[in-house]
């Protein structure tokens, strides 16, 4: 049973207003205007008046024009045939390929019950010694990468995507730049991953409702993949993005801002999307990572800041490296006590001297005299930036681990590096005893 | 009795409006019908014949129009024996029922049974016919986990009562008639081993609330030695993200010397929980020989679960602590995060269109957090006992400013501040609790005046720190250096911790007290040392030394060895070294 109406009472934002009965919380309507057909979704209801948002926006949009209401909510379709092909932020084929319609599937569904997951316990090696030695990510972890927009996260999530043994990856784009969208797919391609990648592209262009669709329709496909035994790896770029057409929405609905602008269920909003990162007993798993840029490079911003308080650590870039210091893999303790005896101790050491090699160049840049320890620190800071920190690096943990001993004999002599004297009597490089 | 009626006549996320027939009450709940499922609410504001409600479950397809059911109660929980090792959400489902009952995912409007009325229990009788008996008296016992589980007169009867019957000794479901008693007007109630109470008003059945003294152990060092928690008090851990707040709540709510521990996951992350909720079960409690689980209770309402059960389970999990210390036990709630909560009432009072305050909190914050936290208490009971309820919270503020309305709001009623630095945790200098800002108005198991002696260093050593910052190591005196390495070594040796040792992960109010003492003993020292290179190196080796002391447990024989070489090392470059 498909109602229709033609008398739009209101229009504000991307937001429109009808008098309609018997319509139900977050259904899916289908509007007709002089630009083409555009899904909009029910968002509230007082009374008889129903306000929805419009999924390509207002513009042009007539108080006549037609309303169809589809009696369910967003749904997304679901199975291989998906594989290597490319939607748009409704669910749509933006590639030249068949439209898919069989098997839909409800987004946004209910939260795995707590009870039912399991202690994270598999390592995603990526050769990349800031994560792999520093901060391990770990399968269903949810991280992002926090950066100023320039910063190349699109390369350090694609590199990620195509290094990382898993078996499936979503890419959900939201409000992405038409050139990383090309760049994405170009590198998935040559990467030889696009048969086993399934796109869901809103860009930069793109009506900005429509982008709001993206994170849930790539977290409803991995999901079932997952339940059905794949490890998928989802990557949202740039949940700022999707943050920002939230608090437009919240704007138009006069909702109350908590914090500059934004709507005060941001915390709930992002954090309902990023902890659909599972991984189920005896079946697969969803891992996400996501760009989050920080405008003015600025972590407290809401959104950064938000993202920070729901997901299992971040990955800061910066002037193209990853940081150490605020870089944090929360789950990494899950892990790296099944590497290698010292991977915990190199860790902790390594970052501690880092430390310390910043203060002593803050002073040395003051102009103070350098004592015979800060002499050792700055040379270790050196060595420290350019075997490990360097994104060009690409080496595997267990020869990541062994230059960081190396490091620590060219500068130090044992007791200076605070590591437990068994571990030193068992790592430390035979010629520098 | 006949129940209240009514229909949705608007939806807005978590909020319904629904136009009523009849008489209801304010925190009453009802159900929203759609299809089959029936969803929790609770009535948050009445307005002539509409009633505000927040909905617990999801709203999408709920319709203008659906019929709404009132249940003429508010919200409550079920108490009663068999809560311990349970692991509920915020409005007290036993989540591994439901996973068994339902798999993966959480389904909406599933409703079950708190408590197990299948299990029987061993009953004891104290009471006995003809007793006078009143709410919150004993009426006997049934043993659960390492405790006596006290059987009460149902908190919510009023008067006093003469106990008619009680069974004899032996084994009885929850839902058994275990006892009846009757007033002088002659109202009858048959009593079972359970009963319901409203999740927002306190439990205060006892003659005495008395102020905290006795400190709560938690066995990291930081906190018990320098900024202790008390039996019956409140602390808070404000801190920015990854700062280590939750990390520290884990390792007290294994740690603490508490008989009973409620952890609230209010509106964190799933996973870790699961942590708790896998590792509980395989960890054994040294005190009790037996599984942490049998003495821990998890709320779990973690971040994607709705909103409004969020807002529900700090009260739920205050009232499942205020019922255990009922029976003269010490309970500690550790709740994470309370920011969490603070929003779900934010949310709310948004879609309420209240008149915002600060950050957009609704302008009852303080006081709604001011009673939450008078919910914990040291109290004194009829019979002579005493039980405590401790409640810790994290705080996760904006941007990790403390000028924030929630912290701001917590720390005027609080005993204890736990401050986390960004610093300390970028630094990884864990567990992070800034030992200059924060602050405990409860008295430590250690001896006032060497505490003070030693913060005393930390508060030089950091001022020669930041003097050394401008200028520079060879504008700095040896004596100001090395009280900056004293403040340096007892800030690596003592105030940090490995939260993820075996040993060093606890560290017990008897060896707190040993190794604080030779600690102190290291602070006051006159040391021979004339260059900075050379009491540099000194310390480095002084803290390695400390350091594998501290991964050495008490009771080996290596402790002591350890300790003599550490001595040694101290003597050869003491002032009075030859000589005495
Ligand atoms: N005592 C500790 N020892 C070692 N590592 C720690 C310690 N405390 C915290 N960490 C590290 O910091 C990470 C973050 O800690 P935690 O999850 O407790 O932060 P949080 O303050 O609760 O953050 P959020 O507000 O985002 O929940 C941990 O996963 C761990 O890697
Ligand atoms: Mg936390």
């Amino acid at each position: 049973m498909q109602k229709v109406y033609n008398k739009i009472l209101s229009v504000t934002g991307n937001v429109i207003t009808v008098k309609a009965e018997g319509i139900a919380n977050e259904e899916l309507a289908e509007i007709s205007t002089s630009r083409g057909k555009s899904l909009a979704q029910v968002i509230k209801l007082d009374h008889d008046i129903v306000s929805l948002q419009v999924f390509a926006g207002s513009q042009g949009i007539a108080t006549n024009d037609e309303i169809r209401f589809l009696g369910h909510p967003m749904r997304v379709t679901f199975s291989d045939d998906m594989l290597g092909r490319i939607f748009n932020g409704s669910g749509v084929p933006r590639d030249k390929g068949p439209a898919l319609a069989e098997n839909l599937i409800e987004i946004a569904g209910p939260s795995v019950n707590p009870a039912k997951r399991i202690i994270p316990r598999n390592m995603i090696r990526t050769n990349i010694p800031m994560i792999d030695l520093f901060n391990s990510l770990v399968v269903s972890q949810k991280l992002p990468i926090f950066s100023v927009s320039g910063e190349p996260y699109n390369e350090l999530l694609a590199r990620i995507a195509l290094q990382a043994e898993v078996d499936m990856i979503v890419l959900g784009g939201i409000g992405l730049k038409y050139d990383q969208y090309m760049y994405f797919k170009n590198t998935i391609e040559e990467g030889g991953a696009m048969s086993r990648s399934i796109f869901f592209i809103h860009t930069a262009s793109d009506p900005i409702v429509e982008g709001l669709m993206v994170p849930d329709l790539c977290l409803a496909v991995a999901e079932k993949f997952a339940l059905n035994g794949k490890n998928v790896l989802v990557l949202l770029t740039d949940m700022t993005n999707f943050a920002d057409a939230l608090k437009e929405i919240a704007i138009t609905m006069e909702q109350v801002p908590s914090n500059r602008g934004y709507p005060g269920d941001l915390y709930s909003q992002l954090a309902s999307r990023y902890e659909k990162a599972v991984d189920f007993d005896d079946a697969g798993s969803v891992t996400v990572l996501a760009a989050t840029t920080m405008p003015g490079d600025d972590v407290t911003h809401p959104v950064p800041d938000n993202t920070g308080y729901i997901t299992e650590g971040q990955f800061y870039l910066r002037n193209g490296r990853i940081e150490p210091f605020g870089s944090l893999s929360r789950l990494k303790q899950q892990v790296n006590d099944k590497t290698r005896d010292d991977h915990r101790a190199i860790m902790d050491g390594l970052i501690q001297l880092y430390a310390q090699y910043n203060e002593t160049e803050e002073k040395r840049a003051m102009g103070f005299r350098m004592s015979e320890w800060d002499k050792k620190l700055l040379k270790y800071g050196k060595l420290f930036e350019a075997n490990m920190m360097d994104l060009s690096v690409n080496i595997s943990l267990e020869n990541a681990l062994d230059k960081g001993w190396e490091i620590l004999a060219e500068c130090f002599t044992p007791e200076e590096t605070r590591m437990k004297t068994d571990l030193i009597t068992k790592f430390w490089p035979e010629e520098a005893k | 009795m006949n129940k209240t009626k009514g229909t949705i006549s608007g939806i807005n996320g978590n909020m319904i409006s629904v136009e009523f027939d009849g008489n209801i009450i304010q925190n009453e709940v009802g159900y929203a019908i759609t299809g089959d499922d029936r969803l929790k609410s609770e009535v948050v504001k009445i307005q002539g014949n509409v009633a505000y409600m927040q909905v617990f479950e999801i709203t999408k397809g709920l319709r203008v129009g659906d019929a709404v059911e009132f249940s003429g109660e508010m919200l409550s929980v079920q108490l009663g024996p068999g809560i311990l090792g349970m692991v509920y959400d915020g409005l007290q489902n036993p989540l591994n029922e439901l996973a068994e009952l339902h798999g993966f995912f959480l389904k909406r409007g599933v409703i079950l049974d708190a408590l197990d009325f299948k299990a029987e229990w061993e009953f004891t009788p104290v009471a006995k016919k003809s007793d006078s008996v009143h709410a919150a008296s004993v009426l006997g016992h049934v043993p659960e986990g390492i405790f006596e589980h006290k059987i009460f007169v149902p908190f919510n009867l009023q008067g006093d009562f003469k106990v008619t019957s009680i069974v004899k000794k032996g084994q009885y479901k929850v839902s058994d008639t275990i006892a009846t008693i009757e007033n002088d007007k002659g109202d009858k109630h048959d009593l079972t081993m359970f009963f319901e109470w409203p999740v927002k008003i306190p439990i205060e059945f006892y003659r005495d609330k008395l102020v905290p003294k006795e400190p709560l152990m938690t066995q990291t060092r930081i906190i018990d030695t320098f900024f202790p928690v008390a039996k019956g008090g409140t602390y808070c851990i404000p801190g920015p993200f990854g700062a280590g707040k939750t990390v520290l709540q884990q390792v007290t709510s294994r740690f603490a010397e508490a008989d009973i521990v409620i952890i609230a996951a209010c509106g964190e992350r799933a996973g870790e929980v699961v942590e708790t909720l896998r590792e509980f079960p395989e960890i054994t409690d040294p005190r009790t020989g037996k599984s942490l689980m049998e003495r821990t209770i998890i709320i779990c309402n973690t971040s994607s679960m709705p909103v409004a059960a969020r807002e529900a389970s700090v009260y739920t999990a205050a009232t499942l602590g205020e019922y255990y210390r009922q029976m003269g036990l010490n309970v500690l709630l550790l709740a994470d995060s309370t920011s969490r909560w603070a929003q779900a009432m934010r949310e709310l009072s948004g879609r309420l269109e209240e008149i915002p305050g600060e950050e957009a909190f609704p302008a009852y914050l303080e006081s709604r957090i001011a009673q939450f936290y008078e919910r914990a208490g040291l109290v004194e009971f009829e019979d002579g006992t005493f039980g405590s309820l401790t409640i810790g919270g994290t705080v996760s503020p904006a941007g990790g400013n403390f000028e924030e309305p929630v912290t701001q709001s917590t720390l005027k009623v609080v005993g204890a501040f736990h401050g986390l630095s960004r610093e300390r945790s970028n630094a990884r200098r864990y567990p992070a609790i800034d030992p200059l800002d924060s602050w405990s108005k409860y008295v430590s198991f250690i001896d006032n005046k060497p505490i003070q002696y030693a913060r005393e260093i930390l508060r030089k050593g950091n001022d020669v720190h930041q003097m050394m910052l401008v200028v520079g190591e060879e504008g700095t005196s040896i004596e100001d250096f090395t009280i900056y390495l004293k403040s340096e070594f007892l800030d690596n040796v003592y105030l940090q911790q490995n939260s993820f040792d075996s040993v060093d992960g606890a560290t017990s109010p008897e060896r707190q007290k040993y190794v604080f003492n030779f600690v102190y003993n290291v602070l006051t020292k006159q040391f021979n040392l004339k260059e900075k290179d050379e009491a540099r190196n000194f310390f480095n080796k002084l803290r390695q030394l400390f350091i594998d002391w501290n991964y050495i447990d008490m009771k080996d024989g290596e402790f002591k060895k350890q300790e003599a070489k550490i001595t040694q090392l101290i003597e050869e470059n003491s002032d009075n070294a030859e000589g005495v």
